[in-house]
């Protein structure tokens, strides 16, 4: 298939391309120069960016469906009957599969990463992942609480640990690593929590500090596509930002073996949080944009609330605990052996509760006070902040000083007492917008043929019927947000999938993972070690650990040659 | 042929180190298997107990037929039907439930499965409260205190015990059975109960006055009666006490707890039991699942239609109402005009009224071997035994998704359920339909 899209005004910044008027030739599935002969599409008067890049959502896998399974009044909202193209589709914080893929797509995006894949139930995740349509897609996977990493970092093996990271990424068929509350998920197997980045770990000897840059050096070592992905410990805690910027410096632990940061550290509106009770519950988020802005090697994304009911769902079970008995609301868990503690638990964020206003305003402030867009990605940590249908608002947010102002005299007047986003006058651009929704993304998790439009690239593209010459979105914010909610033009691999708005093709993309090998020796001692383990503490054999190829939709190996030895 | 690391595709249990042996295709060894999980490896090499013929009723009778005829029929009765009913499931492959939906869909149907009759009412909890829980190796690894309630796993899983529960050694647990402690709640001293340390024998259907004794006292309330539920007071207190002062406790609970009165409001006590109980230490719960993949269906339903059983799709979209769209209610409303019948034995299972309308109706049934519902079918379709003779995706009670092995071939001609649905969906579409299939999930 051979498409033009012509006359469009296009925002790609990694190649430094800011609304030029240009045409976009696409040749099977690719970017191309130039193209004879093409379906000519016309873009004039209208914004083209390459395809949306998701990198933190929870989108698929176990605890996405307890929460589905345990609500069902979230599913008799957002009702879509089947259509000649789609099936039927429901739900709101909790979309089912077919769902997800439909809404991402009619947004612009193209790729999608599940935010927190247990291995042991990877194949569930991938199950799911598998009949989510539109996307190309793939899993972070969670290591932070791992027994075989904690012990092989507790005696100083970082090879080994190493040899193990990569075994897993190729058994689970996972992305990057994923560390989530390190330390805290192994103590919620005894109730328990850890609160610092000393407090060590019952029973293993080892503190979250030590994980951290234990897996830092791990992932650069190993040369991963992503760096390690990081929820830091004491998510949602009033004073949390020290405990923040304290693992800020845990990125320095070892020099980036890519063009990338070492550390993301993931919804950090959750842990950019002062005071020292709710009632002086405060942003910091200026300290911790302060120390983004003066380090290189770590970027964060947002994870912003938007107003309303949603569902919380992490792969840390001491904090969803620790909310549900602050909401008395319905609570579900799932400690997984050897692995992790993913929980979860509806929440509702009002615009007259201060905590809840306070978290708002603290979103924005980080997207606004970290200067290089491509510091600062933007996520909901759908959905914990928000749906991630929510975008729109929050790009009509970040482009106009004047919407966050209307917004403000909604909210609780903590937000103006307690943050300074009142006090903050910068406005995105469609560059910034490009660049904290698909280019940084890509940059982040190493994807070189995403997140981009020059020749080579996958041929993803969404196109937006917007004027940029035309519409002032400072002004016309709600222009903005209607029109980023439906693309003119949904294209991925070279294929037109969103026409108007309106979902006219359903494809399967497919599942990057990350197939990294290991000197062989090494693999022989790893693999006489989980024989041991496997036969004595887990509750499945070795043999059918491992997450089988079939499972994928179009599956997609990253190889990567990691001289681990 | 030696096969190692076998799944059991019999119990929620889901053991996954079977040894089995094949030569010339049939079963000659089953290592490590129970009782009833040998047994069905074992059965399959019985074909003259087996379903090997599709068959359509004429005249009255059920005769042979070809294949293409047997699902032509099928189609055609789904098809014409209004509201067909899709029931079974729970001894199936998550591929074959994926395609059950989509026909469902496609249809218009109710779709539901033997959940609403074994844990519905726990799901029905669920909604209320949640669900604490973990993977059962947590257990194995952590659990000092271990608790059966209404259920007797010696005789519906009997490797639960050795597997997870009671008698292996855990990370934390290097002795085993003397690291823990086993208390087991029913309303009869079962076999469970025997080897238990503590037995409580509670008044039939009083469990939800017992759970509110136990409440009371986790929150510190005071236990003024004598006895509840037929428990003494001492009783009560002295459970409620190892409870709070456990490093990890369990509660396993059964049909006993979810099909005795009270129902969904028993579980949804325990749910808040053992939220109460994790104020003082780590306390989960497990439902007792019996079929090996009925948690794969509301897995694969939650996920595709955001609902972990009886749905209706008449209205183009999922629409979920226990009490209204579960097999049985829309039976005996006599609602539903055809029904589709899949690995499951309804007839022998199912209230009278349910079943006199299942009689009256056409009726399609797929199954591995005759039963009571094939007899009465008026469209018979052999398939073949997943975890056996084909591949597959199953749920473990806790969740654990595994996948089901194939080590010998089905008899000739018979399908497994996933291709039986794949090629049903094909012939209700029809040749004209515009819907651009996604991927078909063959695996
Ligand atoms: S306990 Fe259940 S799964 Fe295990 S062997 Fe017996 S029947 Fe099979
Ligand atoms: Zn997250």
């Amino acid at each position: 298939m051979k498409l033009i899209l012509k006359n469009g005004f296009v925002y790609d910044p990694i190649n430094g391309i800011n609304g030029e008027r240009m045409d976009i030739c696409i040749q099977d599935g690719k970017i191309v120069e130039d193209v004879e002969n093409g379906r000519i599409i016309d873009c004039s008067g209208k914004l083209i960016m390459p395809g949306g890049v998701e990198i933190h959502s929870h989108i698929a896998g176990g605890k996405v469906n307890t929460g589905r399974i345990m609500r069902p009044e979230d599913h008799i909202k957002n009702v879509f009957p089947k259509t000649g193209v789609t099936r039927a589709a429901n739900g709101y914080s909790t979309p089912s599969t077919f769902l997800t893929g439909y809404l991402y797509s009619k947004l612009g995006y193209t790729c999608a990463f599940t935010a927190a894949m247990p291995p042991l139930m990877a194949r569930h995740t991938h199950e799911e992942l598998h009949d989510i349509p539109m996307l190309d897609k793939g899993a972070l996977t969670l290591m932070g609480n791992n027994w075989f990493v904690m012990r092989y970092l507790k005696r100083g093996d970082v090879e080994l640990a190493a040899a193990f990271a990569a075994w897993l990424l190729r058994a689970a068929k996972g992305y990057a690593i994923k560390v989530v509350n390190p330390g805290g998920g192994e103590a919620w197997g005894w109730g328990r929590d850890v609160r610092s980045l000393d407090d060590p770990v019952p029973h293993f000897d080892i503190t979250p500090r030590e994980i951290i840059s234990g897996l830092v050096k791990v992932n650069e070592m190993l040369s991963l596509p992503h760096s390690i992905h990081l929820h830091a410990n004491n998510l949602g805690r009033v004073g949390n930002y020290v405990t923040t910027l304290e693992t800020m410096e845990l990125a320095d632990g070892a020099k980036p073996a890519r063009e990338r940061q070492t550390v993301q550290l993931t919804h950090v509106q959750f842990h950019s949080y002062g005071g020292d009770s709710w009632r002086t519950f405060a942003s910091e988020a200026e300290s911790i944009a302060k120390a983004v802005n003066s380090k290189d090697n770590v970027i964060v994304d947002i994870g912003q609330v938007v107003f309303g009911d949603t569902t919380t769902m992490t792969a840390d079970g001491p904090m969803e605990y620790y909310l549900s008995s602050l909401t008395g609301l319905k609570w579900s868990n799932r400690n997984i052996e050897l692995e992790t503690s993913p929980g979860v638990t509806p929440f509702i964020y009002s615009k007259h509760s201060p905590v809840s206003s306070v978290q708002w305003a603290v979103g924005l402030e980080l997207a606004l006070h970290i200067k290089d867009p491509f510091n600062v990605l933007l996520t909901t940590d759908h959905p914990n902040g928000a749906p991630f249908f929510k975008y729109p608002t929050i790009i009509a947010w970040l482009m106009s000083a004047k919407y966050r102002e209307e917004t403000m005299k909604e909210v609780h007047r903590a937000a103006q007492r307690n943050t300074t986003l009142a006090t903050i006058d910068r406005e995105y651009d469609f560059y910034e917008i490009a660049t904290v929704t698909r280019a940084g993304q890509a940059k982040s998790l190493g994807l070189e043929e995403k997140g981009h439009l020059g020749p080579g690239a996958d041929a993803d593209v969404a196109v937006y019927d917007i004027n940029p010459e035309e519409v002032d979105p400072g002004r016309d914010y709600r222009l903005i947000e209607e029109k980023f909610a439906r693309t003119s033009y949904t294209i991925k691999s070279g294929e037109v999938l969103v026409k108007d708005g309106e979902i006219v093709r359903v494809v399967n993309g497919r599942t990057l993972y990350v197939d990294a090998q290991v000197d062989e020796s090494l693999e022989r001692e790893l693999m006489r070690d989980l024989d041991y383990y496997f036969k004595r503490f887990y509750s499945v054999n070795l043999a059918n650990y491992p997450v089988q190829e079939v499972y994928l939709t179009n599956p997609t190996p990253i190889k990567v040659e990691t001289g681990v030895r | 042929m030696r096969y190692t690391d076998v799944i059991c595709s019999f119990c929620g249990t889901l053991c996954d180190d079977i040894e089995v042996v094949v030569e010339d295709n049939r079963i000659v060894d089953v290592k490590h298997a129970c009782r009833i999980g040998t047994a069905k490896f074992l059965s399959s090499n019985e074909l003259e107990h087996r379903l090997l013929k599709p068959m359509v009723r004429k005249n009255g009778k059920l005769v042979e037929t070809s294949l293409d005829e047997a699902l032509d029929r099928a189609a055609g009765i789904l098809k014409s039907a209004i509201k067909p009913l899709l029931y079974g499931w729970s001894s199936t492959s998550c591929e074959a439930q994926s395609a059950g939906i989509e026909l469902a869909e496609e249809l218009g149907g109710v779709i539901d499965a033997t959940v609403t009759v074994c844990h519905g009412p726990s799901v029905l909890a669920v909604h209320d409260a949640g669900y604490p829980g973990c993977t059962l190796g947590e257990v194995k690894n952590r659990a000092d205190l271990v608790i059966y309630w209404g259920s007797n796993p010696m005789h519906g899983h009997p490797r639960h015990l050795s597997r997870y529960s009671i008698f292996p050694r855990g990370y934390f647990r290097e002795r085993g059975q003397s690291d823990r402690e086993l208390v087991v709640v029913d309303v009869r001293k079962t076999d469970t109960a025997k080897i238990a340390n503590r037995f409580i024998k509670v008044n039939y259907g009083e469990d939800y006055e017992l759970i509110s004794a136990l409440r009371k006292v986790v929150n510190g309330g005071e236990l003024r009666e004598e006895s509840v539920a037929g428990v003494p007071r001492k009783e009560i207190i002295e459970l409620a006490e190892k409870m709070m002062n456990c490093q990890f406790g369990v509660l396993f609970f059964g049909m006993g707890l979810t099909q005795s009165y009270g129902r969904h409001r028993n579980i949804d006590n325990a749910i808040c039991l053992v939220r109460d109980l994790n104020v003082h230490t780590k306390f989960v719960m497990q439902p007792m699942r019996g079929h090996y993949n009925v948690v794969g269906f509301s897995e694969v339903l939650g996920w595709q239609a955001g609902f972990p059983y009886a749905v209706d799709f008449g209205r183009g979209f999922a629409w979920y109402n226990p009490g209204e769209t579960t097999a049985n209610d829309v039976l005996q409303r006599g609602e539903c005009d055809a029904a589709l019948v899949i690995a499951s034995d309804p007839v022998s299972h199912f209230p009278r009224k349910s079943v006199e309308h299942l009689a009256k109706i056409p009726l399609v049934a797929i199954d591995i071997h005759p039963t009571p519902t094939t007899q009465i079918a008026d469209v018979v379709i052999p398939s073949a035994i997943a975890g056996i003779e084909v591949e597959g995706t199953a749920y473990r009670m806790d969740s654990v998704p595994l996948r089901l092995r194939k080590i010998k071939e089905p008899p000739e001609g018979v399908l497994s359920d996933e291709e039986i649905m794949r090629r049903l969906l094909a012939r209700v579409r029809g040749a004209e339909s515009g819907v651009q299939e996604l991927e078909v999930r063959a695996r």
